[in-house]
């Protein structure tokens, strides 16, 4: 054996491999948790931080690289796959398609979002199953009523879907408006709580 | 520029990190320059600008971190051995070579390492060690030279 190759070959046993993840969040290092999860309306990930449940990204319009690129983005790129930090979010998320569940119960942590966004979400969490609002009733809800644009895009940057109801919201005539992950998850998801849609 | 998620960089270097951290410090101390090594680039990696060579950018701080062991008497060296341990407690793994390589100036065995064990290319080694591809390139032979000399001189 060459000098070369025997400097290449290992000098001994590599040691266990170290549970970085767990040293990131030991040290206060972990930006995101995230686990996958196949959902009937499609495929998300959902991520966490130690304040709560941060993003329920669809990969209905993109891929998981481009979804984990905008999380980094959004949140930092310390992630790590781990599912016991949305565990108790994914059995919620079950139940609920599982027509078991009509309501969320996990904390969720919406810190990188502007007060406005946070006033728009709040209103919208408090439209219940099975009952939609409108972009100009939730304006007028939080006390801007021509800010209809501005609420559906505040909407629009709804980290939470499903968790928080904002495919509730149509548009005034019963238009369904837009959605994070397209407008027919948001149809599907308005069926499963029996909205009959235009 | 989006960077990988940390975890994607531990599953696919992870390897190539360890086998440097275990021969740059023996078996071992290798764990605990690891773990230094990890949580240094926890620290840094919100930082980083460029998602090229990340596998690099870790051996790179595995190097720094393996230098500072080496200059604080971290080594695993036959010379540090007590004179008189019985050749069976000696660690089999630790053999004539790589008693060879800690016994190289640090310059020479870090060009050693980061050529042989880390399969950084010239360039890069020039970079991390502060020379000319063309130095670099001549420090890797230089140390591949005295180890040839040395180890011969101790073969029986």
């Amino acid at each position: 054996m060459s000098l070369e190759t025997e400097l290449a070959a290992t000098r001994g046993p590599l040691p266990a491999a170290p549970d970085v993840g767990a040293l990131a969040a030991a040290e206060g290092l972990l930006d995101l948790s995230v686990a996958r999860m196949h959902l009937p309306v499609g495929d998300v990930i959902l991520a966490a931080t130690d304040r709560g449940l941060a993003a329920i990204h669809y990969l209905t319009l993109e891929d998981e690289d481009a979804a984990l690129g905008h999380l980094a983005a959004a949140f930092g790129p310390r992630i790590f796959f781990d599912d016991d930090p949305t565990a108790r979010a994914r059995r919620q998320l079950s139940e609920y398609f599982e027509g078991t569940r009509t309501t969320f119960d996990v904390p969720v942590d919406l810190a990188t979002l502007t007060g406005f966004q946070r006033d728009v979400l709040d209103a919208c969490a408090a439209i219940p199953f099975g009952a939609v609002s409108t972009y100009g009733d939730l304006a007028g809800d939080i006390g801007r009523p021509r800010a209809n644009r501005a609420v559906g895009n505040a909407l629009g940057a709804n980290p939470v879907p499903i968790v928080i109801p904002c495919h509730r919201v149509l548009r005034t005539g019963g238009n369904l408006g837009g959605y994070t992950g397209g407008v027919q998850v948001k149809a599907r998801l308005l069926e499963h709580e029996g909205v009959v849609t235009a | 520029m989006t960077l990988p998620p940390f975890g994607a960089l531990v599953d696919e270097h992870r390897d190539r990190l360890a086998r440097f951290c275990v021969a740059a410090v023996g078996p071992t101390d290798a764990s605990d320059l690891e773990h230094d090594t990890w949580l240094a680039a926890l620290r840094a990696y919100p930082t980083v600008v460029s998602d090229q060579n990340l596998g690099g950018w870790l051996v790179t701080i595995a190097h720094r971190k393996a230098i500072d062991r080496w200059r604080t008497g971290h080594r695993e060296t036959a010379t540090d051995q007590v004179p008189d341990v019985p050749a069976a407690a000696v660690d089999v793994v630790d053999d004539g070579l790589w008693a060879a390589v800690d016994r190289l100036p640090d310059g020479a065995r870090s060009a050693v390492l980061l050529r042989y064990v880390a399969d950084l290319p010239y360039a890069d080694i020039g970079t991390e060690l502060g020379c000319s591809e063309a130095a670099a390139r001549q420090r890797v032979r230089a140390g591949l030279s005295t180890l040839r000399t040395t180890i011969t001189r101790e073969q029986p």
